[in-house]
């Protein structure tokens, strides 16, 4: 039974020039426990994908489940259900660590001293026991995202969407970051759902991967499976194999201009 | 559960303007420069058959507190879109409706303390007025606050960036101010700039104070100031509402 399943999800924005289709229709399927990383190029659909299944964004075409929860009949469902991690994070700079721990608890409908318990309890389990009486613009990079994290799992949630979750992270916080998404698994079976352009860490941390380019899925399966099939052999890098797919190899070198 | 979520969105914000003592005073300056410096020029103009000058021109300017100050509210909305708040908030159950009541609420209480402010530097350059009247004004501060904030709160979600919404509320408010006798009554206007004046929703509640402040409660200029600032409180908060649950951009 999938946890998360779309079909011809698609989203169309009307722009001065004309209509843009973002997402065109995406395919999906993914298993509970599963971290699944979705990979595509910049531009390719994977943030209004990703804002469409948290019920940020409501879609222009097809349909999709989170946990069981229809995204358009039940976003009230599927909010439960699931956690949200922008690129952009989501802390008042000028709050201190608690503050947004409890307010967020809060928001779940929490009460106080739950959400009181809450905080604590996040901020033991993510590291941040340390920091919680400092303002959120007073931590590292890490520790921020640290924090967004906690703020998603507030509510305990049976699928966490991260995007991008360690682009500016140091290699030591990139590490402590993918234990943590494998210990969120490993521990509460929380299904992870993440996107990246550091295909190191796709290769790493997934257990599939889906790459979408220009609104669409273009490809999907184990990395090993998609290094075979795409990249020529198992020993092939997801690097290259990612550019087989989606067509967008290192320009040759004649068709640069000679000069400038 | 609105209420619950709307006093949560409410402390938040309340808690955010607390810690800024610049945010609570700042709104106050201007409203205060004008009745220092421009109030007492008007003190021997008779400007108003029934009261003093200070009586005519102090209503215009808590609307005018209420006026430049809720109209600009939305660019909180724009730093926390950046930071990543709005869209944090709003992937949780959280009422759609208290996230923009929440800070709307905030709004008029802060507004409406820096009326009480205005007022009381108004006594001691010499107002005198009905104590009902000027808690009358405070009731059209609230209204009008709760009108403009949530209409600037649209707007912010709409727009992308400070730079496109900073003019269009430069533009607005404005002519908004001007034609709707906040300074100087519309009585003293010709005839073609009193016609238009009235297409201003604002003079009417301005009108209304006016009356409030000379102990006049039983007046047309009441009423229709009364139906405007609820009629226009209604709207707004209905738009807001409305682009608060759909917003996507």
């Amino acid at each position: 039974m999938a946890i998360i399943s779309a079909a011809g999800l698609a989203r169309t924005f009307q722009t001065k020039r004309g209509t843009v289709e973002a997402v065109r229709g995406i395919d999906l399927t993914v298993r509970p426990g599963e971290i699944l990383g979705f990979l595509g190029p910049n531009g390719a659909g994977k943030t209004t994908t990703l804002r469409m299944l948290t019920t940020l964004l409501a879609p222009t075409g097809g349909a999709a489940t989170v946990a069981g929860h229809d995204l358009a009949t039940d976003p009230a469902g599927v909010r439960r259900a699931c956690g949200y991690v922008a690129q952009s994070g989501g802390v008042d700079p000028h709050v201190t660590v608690r503050e947004e721990l409890v307010t967020q608890g809060r928001l779940y409908r929490l009460t106080r001293s739950q959400a009181v318990e809450r905080a604590e309890e996040l901020a033991r389990d993510l590291g941040l026991t340390d920091l919680l009486d400092r303002k959120c613009a007073a931590l590292s990079g890490g520790q921020r995202r640290r924090l967004d994290i906690a703020l998603a799992l507030t509510h305990r949630p049976r699928v966490l969407f991260l995007d991008e979750p360690t682009t500016g992270l140091d290699p030591g916080s990139r590490a402590d970051l993918w234990d943590l998404v494998r210990r969120l698994r490993d521990e509460y079976g929380t299904t992870v759902f993440l996107t990246t352009h550091y295909l190191d860490e796709a290769d790493a941390l997934s257990d599939r991967l889906v790459i979408v380019d220009q609104g669409v899925v273009v490809a999907e399966g184990t990395p090993g499976a998609l290094k075979l099939q795409y990249g020529g052999s198992i020993d092939a890098t997801l690097q290259d194999t990612f550019l087989a797919i989606t067509g967008r190899g290192p320009a040759p070198a004649d068709a640069a201009p000679v000069a400038v | 559960m609105l209420l619950h979520d709307t006093a949560l969105v409410f402390g938040r914000y309340l808690r955010q303007t607390l810690r800024s003592r610049f945010q609570m005073l700042f709104g106050v300056l201007m409203p205060l420069l004008y009745l220092l410096f421009f109030g007492p020029l008007l003190t021997d103009l008779p400007l108003s058959p029934q009261g003093s000058s200070w009586q005519v021109l102090v209503p215009g300017l808590l609307l005018q507190l209420g006026l430049f100050g809720a109209s600009f509210a939305g660019f909180a909305v724009i730093i926390e879109k950046g930071q990543g708040v709005v869209e944090r908030m709003r992937v949780t159950p959280v009422s759609r409706l208290a996230l923009l009541l929440g800070r709307v609420l905030r709004d008029a209480a802060l507004f409406v303390s820096q009326a009480v402010l205005l007022v009381l530097a108004a006594v001691v350059m010499g107002l005198r007025a009905p104590l009902a009247g000027v808690l009358i004004g405070f009731v059209f501060v609230a209204l009008l606050t709760v009108s403009l904030a949530s209409l600037s709160y649209a707007l912010a979600m709409k727009v992308a960036t400070p730079q496109e919404f900073g003019p269009t509320i430069n533009a607005l408010s404005m002519p908004s101010m001007l034609l709707s006798g906040l300074m100087l009554p519309m009585s003293l206007a010709p005839g073609w700039l009193d016609v238009l004046s009235h297409f201003m929703p604002f003079r009417y509640l301005v009108d209304a104070v006016r009356d409030a402040y000379v102990g006049e409660y039983a007046t047309v200029s009441m009423l229709y100031g009364a139906l405007v600032a609820l009629g226009l409180a209604a709207l707004a908060v209905t738009v807001g509402t409305r682009v608060f649950r759909t917003a996507g951009a």
